[in-house]
């Protein structure tokens, strides 16, 4: 039965490390760069919230609010970090994406302070299912997570900025030369990957309202393994592998003694699959030409 | 003379620049002139250098983001101070420190070569995120460490050298790095590994080793982290895993951005002044003041990274580069024309062009072939 529990438990955390990753794989497969900064999109989103709670006090307006923010900051962030640096090298792009992380968490130490801020959403409560005591924000976690990444499966697949955003991720320039607005679609997949960070604090917030300036850093690392662990620039694979590194996550926590190498472990699996697999569990192989 | 000529002292000028600093303040110490504190940051200093040029042949000649380095720094700390603490009642003071200082360096050389080895495989973005999880494993490692071994949570004890002259072996060590480093870039495989770089498939293509290469320079940086390590840990007597965090190794990538990637002498002239404004502002920022530091390095990495690398400033940085700056202080005289340099590593304007081909060249010996030979007549 405790089982059944941490397996719940895994697939909560793994949905919202899911979410993350969708983000990090959506801005990796379009605008090929790994974006440091998008773990502490997840901060300011959450501080965002907080702000939110504190004028208006109605939680449905905070988080809509906080997602706007966060959607608005990312494409800032493109606009004035990422995109001068189109066509430089990919070192430069990384050096400047951990700039902007450490900014971004910089700047909300300086306005917020150190200590924790206690953010609670929405007190739900704990359902009792067989016996297990289960907190309710895991399965609205669980719901929303679903009902959020079939809808972006269904906007990916259907609509024609969804199918332009796949023709840019597999030949920019072919894609220009169809007439696509590449920077109008990196745009739109900053926004979308900044929207999901937003969502992605709203569900670590619901599980424990404890808000630091490092809340999404560590989250992020761990997404951003699993996205590759399911195959990077792959939608089904970002959400693959976060569930995965949630079930693994929880599963090891339960373990006393492995409990404290339980990160160590994570980067194992990924030292792990990138060297046996490196095009992770469902990602494309990608031809290299000079 | 002729010899002081030919010289390049260009290329010795880190040398000459460290060995005269390290003289001064030889004499300066002898006499009494420096505080303690000022021996503290000289030390720290001198630590500062090593990671600094070290990351530099990672990061700015090899291309690939390390973001590890502290780790490599802590496992040299660690490993060689607890050497110390074991090898001084048996051999003494200068004996234990030279093993000790092997030791660490060795064992950082170790794991500096079990993470070049996913490098081979991994592009620079999946190495930058393996680099880092290595730092946070081995810290957390050692963190959690039973208290008889390594300290755990409350940190090593290390043996505290004479404190007056540490720095002094410090500098020694730094020269003993740059020499390595100058050496392994002002080489054959220095190019190669620039090469690497540059375009790796092409690399391979014309033949370079790139594995060797690849695990050369990781295992020659981390070697000298762990030395930074040990010295590290023979200045604090106090060794804490919390010291080389995240942080810690985006301080030492700010060093070698500041200084310009790819460049030794930058390195050290941006770890000095960064070590030197940290210490000296350390008294003045406390608290949340303290934050704003890190919002310096975070403007540095950002605006130097993109003014540097932006295609659209090409042009602008093509006109305001210092190089360019200095040139115009040097006047350019067009007559001297040297056969043996080829200095072609900008395409000549029209002008500068038209300025060669006008100037009438001043033949020294002058060849008269009317001039016949003694022996057919």
């Amino acid at each position: 039965m405790e089982f059944i529990k941490t397996l719940i438990d895994g697939l909560s955390i793994g949905s919202t490390y899911a979410m993350i990753a969708l983000g990090y794989t959506m801005v990796y497969g379009i605008a090929k760069m790994l974006n440091f900064a998008h773990g502490d999109v997840i901060m300011v989103g959450g501080y965002a919230m907080y702000v939110a709670l504190l004028a208006c006090g109605q939680p449905i307006l905070a988080v809509a609010a906080a997602v706007v923010f966060c959607t608005i900051l990312g494409m800032t962030i493109e606009k004035i970090a990422y995109k001068p640096l189109r066509g430089a090298s990919p070192l430069a792009v990384l050096i400047t994406a951990i700039g902007v992380s450490l900014l971004l968490q910089s700047l909300a130490q300086i306005i917020f302070g150190s200590a924790p801020k206690m953010v609670t959403i929405v007190d739900l409560g704990n359902a009792t299912i067989f016996g297990l005591s289960i907190p309710y924000s895991t399965f609205v976690t669980l719901a929303c997570s679903v009902v959020i990444m079939l809808i972006l499966t269904l906007f990916v697949k259907y609509t024609r900025t969804g199918r332009a955003m796949i023709a840019v991720s597999e030949d920019k320039e072919a894609a220009q030369l169809m007439g696509i607005n590449v920077n109008k679609i990196i745009t739109i997949t900053f926004a979308i990957g900044s929207a999901l960070a937003a969502f992605a604090g709203l569900f670590m917030l619901m599980k424990s309202p404890s808000l630091t300036n490092t809340l999404g850093a560590m989250p992020g690392i761990k997404a951003f393994t699993a996205a590759v662990i399911g195959g990077i620039g792959s939608i089904p694979g970002a959400m693959l592998g976060g569930l995965l590194m949630g079930v693994v996550e929880a599963i090891s926590l339960k373990i006393p003694a492995i409990a404290p190498y339980t990160d160590a472990i994570e980067f194992l699996i990924l030292i792990i699959i990138l060297l046996v697999r490196p095009t992770g569990l469902i990602g494309k192989k990608r031809r290299e030409k000079v | 003379m002729q010899k002081l000529k030919k010289i390049k002292w260009k290329h010795y000028v880190n040398y000459i620049a460290v060995g005269l600093a390290t003289i001064v303040l030889t004499v300066l110490a002898l006499t009494g002139q420096l505080k303690s504190s000022d021996l503290v940051l000289l030390e720290k200093i001198a630590i500062s250098i090593i990671l600094a040029v070290s990351l530099s042949m990672v990061v700015g000649f090899l291309g690939e983001l390390s973001l590890g380095h502290a780790g490599f720094m802590c496992v040299g700390a660690y490993l060689g101070g607890k050497a110390a603490f074991i090898l001084e009642p048996l051999v003494g003071d200068i004996p234990a420190l030279i093993l000790s200082l092997l030791i660490g360096g060795a064992i950082a050389a170790v794991f500096g070569v079990i993470i070049g080895l996913p490098a081979l495989r991994l592009r620079g973005d999946y190495l930058a995120i393996v680099t880092l999880a290595f730092g946070e494993i081995v810290r957390s490692i050692f963190m959690n460490s039973s208290s008889d071994t390594f300290g755990g949570a409350l940190g090593l004890q290390t043996p505290r050298f004479d404190k007056d002259y540490l720095f002094i072996i410090a500098f020694v060590l730094v020269l003993v790095c740059l020499a390595i480093s100058q050496n392994l870039i002002r080489s054959k495989h220095g190019r190669a590994i620039t090469s690497i770089r540059d375009n790796e498939i092409a690399a391979k293509a014309t033949g370079i080793n790139v594995t060797k290469y690849k695990l050369i320079v990781f295992t020659v940086s981390s070697f000298f982290a762990g030395i930074a390590g040990v010295l590290y840990s023979y200045s604090n007597t106090k060794v804490q895993s919390s010291t080389f965090d995240y942080n810690y190794s985006i301080e030492i990538l700010v060093m070698v951005v500041l200084g310009g990637m790819g460049s030794i002498s930058g390195s050290i002239i941006a770890a000095t002044l960064i070590t030197f404004l940290t210490t000296a502002l350390q008294t003045i920022l406390t608290g949340d003041l303290a934050i704003l530091q890190n919002i310096l390095y975070a403007l540095i990495l950002i605006v130097l990274v993109i003014y540097n690398n932006a295609p659209a400033l090409k042009s602008f940085r093509a006109k305001y580069d210092i190089k360019n700056l200095l040139k115009k202080f040097h006047k350019h005289d067009p007559s001297n024309v040297h056969d043996d340099e080829a200095k072609w590593d900008r395409v000549p304007t029209k002008i500068q062009m038209d300025e060669v081909l006008t100037t009438d060249i001043q033949i020294s010996s002058p060849y008269t072939p009317d001039k016949a030979d003694k022996e057919e007549n």
